[in-house]
């Protein structure tokens, strides 16, 4: 399968290959480290303590849900805000918690884990390069979150308006954020915001230069393995939302620090206008977070099928169109703001052609499987229930996209249903998928395979009767960002609180699993998946050595996704 | 590491055109100010009214032929916080023929000892009316400087385009709110 060739590479790493496994020291390596598995491994770590500070936030709120009323809030809020916190600071506090956990869960969780973690680790290995183009730039990408995300945690603790912390939501609309917010509260989100943008764009323009150019000899881009594809698609998605989003913040800053009025009617500005700079960044955002996943799935759909995949020039092509499409739909977010029954048809019309190429993903998938060979574990498992779950939530979202529907159901719970049925329910299902299929390549141990099994059976049972229930309460009028509702709601509330409480038990379970493997896990072999798993990371031990491909692998034409 | 990418001078090129595409996409980012306030006032998005000349006003009544549709226009006045002024129209409604022209006035009174400067903000609904909605002269199309105890009669000459008889959005339209809100053109605690 390697051939040498005369590329360049083979010269450069000549002076460095008397040992493929040599390590630095552990302050350069992990602190310094230009190697795109370590940073890889370093984004993980990231994602995972983000996500359990996130997670622990809709604990919190989840808390205060069980039942009507305010029992804990104002409690609380004595801790951020001083003995005596008044009821309005304990309402402040609910919007800080629901800022936090939003951004945390977006742009510290999912985004660092879905791109930089399994991106970093396994699309330069899946196209046969030796690492990522810009190795040092890759560093400084992972550098800039840890800044961000300690400038959105310590925005906290100083004053955001009411009360202490930014309590606007993710969507930081104006006029709230502007001058509904005194204080440097919601200008450390900004920055924040800002900070983790930049590191995404970086990342983007990497990924981009190592796919374009660093694919091993025979590696054609109709050759990729999806995943990959998946990931180009994505540093497009970011190239093109983020710098929009880092606009429409940077007027909300002069908005709040130098008088400008972008978004003050009061000088001829428009508040509306945010809203449409936020969502034209906003709606490629969610894609951004779930098409890596789908590229997750058709790797792990195709390896426990033992077949290729199904219609792969299909798939490839149904991500570019999501993306595209993802670029023109972005005011179905904004039904109620008052748009003509014509913008509302436009937008209606075009977010619902999205479940086209999405159909066409969910079908192929399910073509993959249909006459395979299918073993089901757990990676197999996590894919088949991010299928089902995805599916719901793009049923969801089919529902919402009408323009006549939504009047009544936005800003409800089902759109928490929704969404989380896509995100929390989708991209964290593809993460977890991802994280069994890769970890026994990444640690080169396997994990336990009962505990493994059980985490799944456990988590999504767990988020099954937290969220299922949101769309009743949704459709029954519960309006989401409100910590109090009437008293009709209560059964289904607290259903869904204890369906958060098995979901919690199900993230235990995922961390007893790390430890048993790391303490007692056999050792893996370089493919652990059997014949099924044909892309390059299989072809190295487990973990790969620390610098592989010293000689390029050459792709031969017998297909190879 | 680096001796990597210098192996692969196609590498800055791809970088360098990426980070072009970026830096583009945050120029559009700011360019979208002054390109939605353009797209607002040519298609009269978020119920933004139009401007005429008084010779494209004559134009556009000359054709008007009696018993045309009547529209019922009413009036909303705002003042935001700080600004110490009275605001109310003379009359609430006037009633319209599509293609008319017609005046309402509308009074302010500055009732603070200081004199104060402010601008009015003014939209339609419904918001489909708005590329209808033409306006021949405004008091909202200047700032306005109220010395202390002065109080003003502002006229607003408008008509209503008689191209909304063929837009199919507005045929139920029977009544069309013209708001104005002031606000306050220099804020309170503002030392400029």
């Amino acid at each position: 399968m390697s051939t040498t060739t005369a590329d360049d590479f083979h010269g450069a790493h000549a002076h460095d290959h008397h040992d493929a496994d040599h390590k630095p020291g552990f302050f350069a390596r992990w602190f310094m480290s230009t190697n795109h598995k370590d940073i890889g491994t370093l984004y993980l770590i990231f994602a995972i303590i983000a996500g359990v500070i996130g997670g622990a936030i809709s604990g919190l709120m989840r808390y205060e849900l069980r039942e009507p009323g305010i029992q804990f809030l104002q409690l609380w809020a004595q801790y951020s805000d001083g003995s005596g916190a008044t009821i309005d600071q304990a309402y402040h506090l609910w919007n800080v918690l629901i800022t936090a956990h939003g951004l945390i869960m977006v742009f510290f969780m999912v985004m660092p884990a879905i791109i930089g973690g399994f991106g970093n680790w396994f699309v330069p290995i899946m196209i046969g390069a030796p690492d990522m183009a810009f190795p040092r730039m890759n560093n400084i990408s992972f550098w800039l979150l840890i800044p961000a995300f300690l400038l959105l945690l310590g925005s906290t603790f100083v004053p955001g308006g009411t009360g202490n912390g930014a309590g606007v939501g993710w969507t930081v609309y104006a006029p709230l954020s502007t001058s509904g917010s005194a204080g440097p509260a919601v200008d450390m989100a900004i920055l924040s915001l800002h900070i983790a943008g930049a590191s995404s764009i970086l990342g983007a323009v990497n990924f981009i230069t190592t796919i374009f150019n660093m694919r091993a000899p025979g590696m054609t881009l109709h050759k990729m393995p999806l995943f990959v594809w998946s990931v180009l698609v994505t540093a497009f998605l970011l190239l093109l939302a983020l710098p929009v989003l880092a606009a429409a913040i940077t007027m909300l800053l002069t908005d709040r620090n130098f008088g400008t009025v972008f978004y003050d009617a009061a000088g001829g500005g428009d508040p509306v206008l945010y809203q449409h700079l936020f969502w034209f960044f906003g709606h490629p955002e969610v894609y951004i977070m779930i098409l890596p996943g789908f590229g997750i799935v058709s790797q792990i759909v195709s390896t426990f099928s033992r077949k290729p995949v199904f219609g792969y020039l299909g798939m490839a092509y149904a991500m570019v169109a999501i993306g595209v499409v993802g670029f023109i739909v972005w005011a179905h977010h904004m039904f109620t703001t008052g748009m003509t029954a014509n913008v509302k048809m436009y937008f209606t019309a075009a977010t619902m052609v999205i479940a086209v190429p999405t159909g066409v993903k969910i079908f192929s998938w399910v073509a993959t499987m249909w006459g395979g060979s299918l073993s089901f574990k757990t990676p197999m498992i996590w894919a088949l229930g991010f299928i089902f779950m995805f599916t719901v939530g793009g049923v969801t979202g089919v529902v919402l996209a009408n323009g006549g529907i939504d009047d009544n159901l936005h800003d409800t719970y089902y759109v928490v249903a929704h969404f989380h049925y896509v995100l929390s329910l989708g991209a964290v299902f593809s993460l977890f998928a991802g994280f069994y299929y890769w970890f026994p390549k990444m640690s080169g141990r396997m994990y336990s395979e009962f505990l493994g099994q059980l985490h799944f059976w456990v988590f999504f049972l767990g988020v099954n009767i937290l969220f299922f229930p949101m769309h009743f309460l949704g459709m029954s009028g519960m309006q989401r960002r409100v910590p109090d509702y009437t008293d009709a709601l209560a059964y289904w509330n607290g259903i869904a609180t204890h369906g958060y409480e098995i979901m919690a038990v199900g993230v235990g379970i995922w961390f007893v699993n790390i430890i048993y493997t790391f303490v007692a896990g056999k050792k893996a072999e370089g493919n652990p998946w059997g014949e099924g798993a044909t892309t390059l990371e299989w072809t190295l031990s487990s973990p790969p050595p620390y610098h592989q491909f010293e000689t390029l692998p050459v792709i031969d034409d017998n297909g190879h996704h | 590491m680096t001796s990597l990418t210098k192996s692969r001078p196609g590498n800055r090129r791809t970088a360098l055109i990426a980070g072009l595409i970026a830096l583009a996409m945050l120029g559009l980012g700011f360019a979208s100010v002054p390109l939605y306030r353009l797209f607002c006032q040519v298609t009269g998005f978020g119920g933004t009214t139009q401007r005429a000349t008084a010779e494209e006003a004559q134009v556009a009544s000359q054709t008007v032929q009696s018993g045309t549709r009547q529209l019922s226009i009413r009036f909303d006045s705002n003042t935001a916080n700080g600004l110490p002024w009275d605001f109310y129209p003379e009359k609430r409604t006037v009633t319209v023929g599509v293609g008319g022209k017609s005046m309402a006035i509308f009074i302010a009174k500055n009732h603070s000892d200081k004199p104060v400067k402010g601008r009015a903000v003014f939209n339609v609904t419904p918001e489909a009316a708005g590329s209808y909605f033409t306006k021949i002269e405004c008091f909202c199309f200047t700032e306005q400087t109220l010395k202390p105890g002065q109080e003003v009669r502002m006229p607003v000459l408008f008509y209503v385009d008689k191209k909304i008889l063929d837009d199919k959005d507005n045929k139920d339209v029977e009544e069309i709110t013209l708001s104005y809100t002031f606000y306050p053109v220099e804020k309170p605690g503002d030392d400029s």
